[in-house]
């Protein structure tokens, strides 16, 4: 599966940041709120003034401790550090985070493919503010002045490490989703990329031979997508080989991706790298989660994606490529419990499957709130025959929009009616009997009017016409 | 900064830039004394055998310190930004930066 020239290897950690889903921030009763106007949602403790005092938020803790369960790490003891840096989206000069012992040591995830990439360490963080960058191009490097937005300074964090286990830009990729819906299904995030809650740096190097050491790494920043992170792991490999192979050496940098323009460029060296002067944090006392807190937090775990995929497959029987492609999907969208209840009320698997990975996985609607048993029902009438497949998605579209309703009626109401026994048959006569000639020439061997009919038919029953039985009316008149 | 490293005016001049404290010549030579001092000192309980000793990961004999998730009143934010040196469109401004954040 690797796309790079042969004999040569890559070899990939990625570090994904997480916010967690809490009312308010890490170490303050701040909102932690996307979207609110901006540094509405700040005080002194996020805003770094002198003197404020950091509280730990409980249900952080409690967050962390999910992910790092889903992520089968050892919960551990932890205590947190001072990270020392100056950039003004840190208003404290320092950012808090664990170091020598986070919350969450080893663990492991297993991708679809059966593929293991273990776990380093997930720990807790606070995030920064957001920075703007106004003036020249708009881009970094002409901006005349930069603009900040405390509202995010503060925000619970989790940090999740792989181990450099992945080798290729799709195992990367597939590494990101697979996390993503981990992260999703733990309740502990909402893995929104495009709001920037989930975010991706890349770890890469490159080898000439499986068993040689690992290369001088590059690490890649501003992975805002799965695609980018595929994408930039796939370049930045790639770059890297050419440069060895024209006899220049890797030197280690942080990158950012511009997904523009599909390259990467250097950020700064390793000369400039920044040293953070680590140093315990006094203002907070070590985090000692009881055994007994922790198996309850196991216990409300929510099945994970693996468990899910599991559910469907053995709904399925023995699913085809096709479907288990779909399957993925439908779990990495969190979707599977549209397939699961149309089952219950008595829908074939496949069909409440393929709806599922189509009509519903392609709206750009929010399906947060849609009724699982309107979709069901609709299902049953297209099983049933009562709609074709075309009405059928007709009708999920409008139960989509607006999060439910009455299938029969919607039907009803764009004139999909039942059509009787027999009506089809009279129809096809009428059709035939009203163009002579034309019935002459496609029994005469002109397949072209095939369409022909079959449009007339359709255009007579308003739609409701199953495509496989008028094709199977005209054949059977024909001969 | 090993304790087989003595600590010399370069030491200082590096830790005086990484928390961006412009020091004098007379004030790097003073503060190499002092900061050597200290680390003299810790070198005293370095050489000690701890280790049947656990790490003090703090000194408050205290753990588990939370709050409930519960949102509380934020600051005006007209009153903060009244404090700012420069403000645009609700916003901190600041100098342009070069590079991303860590």
């Amino acid at each position: 599966m690797s796309t790079l020239p042969d004999g040569w290897f890559m070899v990939v950690g990625l570090e994904v940041h997480t916010e967690l889903r809490t009312e308010t921030k890490l170490f303050c009763g701040c909102a932690n709120a996307f979207g609110d106007q901006p540094n509405t949602n700040i005080c002194p403790v996020c805003l770094g003034l002198p003197g404020a005092l950091p509280v730990l938020n409980q249900r952080a803790v409690e967050y962390a401790i999910r992910i790092g369960l889903a992520l089968h790490c050892v919960i551990q003891d932890s205590s947190f550090h001072r990270k020392n840096y100056f950039y003004p989206d840190m208003p404290k000069d320092f950012q808090i985070s664990q170091y020598d012992i986070p919350i969450n040591g080893p663990g492991y995830l297993d991708l679809p493919g059966g593929v293991r990439i273990g776990i380093e360490r997930a720990h807790l963080e606070e995030d920064t503010g957001k920075t703007t960058h106004l003036g020249g191009t708009g881009r970094i490097h002409g901006s005349d002045e930069s603009l900040v937005d405390y509202n995010r300074s503060g925000v619970p964090l989790v940090e999740i490490v792989s181990c450099p286990d992945i080798r290729s830009a799709a195992q990367a990729r597939a590494y990101a989703a697979e996390l993503r819906s981990i992260l999703i299904a733990s309740g502990a995030s909402d893995g929104r990329m495009e709001e920037g809650s989930m975010r991706v740096d890349a770890n890469v190097s490159v080898r000439r031979g499986e068993d040689q050491p690992f290369g001088t790494r590059c690490e890649i920043k501003n992975l805002n997508s799965l695609r980018s992170v595929q994408r930039a792991v796939e370049y930045e490999a790639l770059r890297q080989i050419a440069l060895l192979e024209d006899g220049g050496t890797v030197r280690q940098e942080t990158r950012h991706w511009d997904e523009d323009a599909g390259k990467t460029h250097t950020l700064r060296t390793k000369e400039e790298a920044y040293d953070y002067r680590y140093f315990p944090e006094p203002d907070l006392v070590p985090v000692t989660p009881t055994q007994a807190f922790i198996d309850t937090v196991r216990t409300g775990l929510a099945p994970m994606p693996a468990e899910r995929r599991a559910a469907l497959v053995s709904l399925l029987g023995e699913p085809n490529d096709a479907q288990i492609d779909q399957l993925l999907a439908v779990v990495e969208q969190g979707l599977d419990h549209f397939v699961i209840t149309a089952v219950n009320a008595g829908v074939n698997a496949p069909l409440a499957l393929t709806r599922t990975a189509n009509e519903l996985a392609a709206s750009d609607r929010s399906l947060d709130n849609l009724d699982a048993e309107a979709i069901a029902a609709t299902l049953l009438l297209e099983q049933a025959g009562d709609l074709s497949a075309t009405q059928s998605k007709a009708v999920l579209a409008e139960v989509i929009a607006h999060g439910g309703g009455d299938p029969k009626a919607i039907a009803k109401s764009k004139g999909f009616e039942h059509m009787a026994d027999g009506a089809l048959d009279l129809v096809i006569d009428e059709v035939i009997a009203a163009h002579p000639d034309e019935w002459e020439r496609f029994c005469g061997g002109d397949e072209k009017l095939q369409g022909f009919f079959t449009g007339k038919i359709m255009a007579a029953t308003k739609g409701q016409a199953d495509g496989k039985a008028v094709s199977a009316g005209l054949r059977a008149r024909k001969n | 900064m090993s304790s087989t490293h003595p600590l010399d005016a370069n030491d200082v001049i590096k830790v005086a830039s990484l928390a961006r404290l412009s020091l004098s010549d007379d004030e790097v030579e003073r503060f190499t004394g002092q900061l050597a001092r200290i680390l003299d000192s810790a070198a005293e309980i370095a050489a000690l055998d701890l280790g049947g000793l656990a790490p003090t990961a703090h000194p408050l004999a205290l753990v588990n310190v939370l709050r409930d998730d519960v949102v509380r009143d934020s600051l005006d934010r007209d009153d903060v930004l009244s404090q700012a040196p420069s403000v645009n469109d609700n916003r901190f401004s600041v100098p342009k930066i070069i590079g991303d954040a860590p």
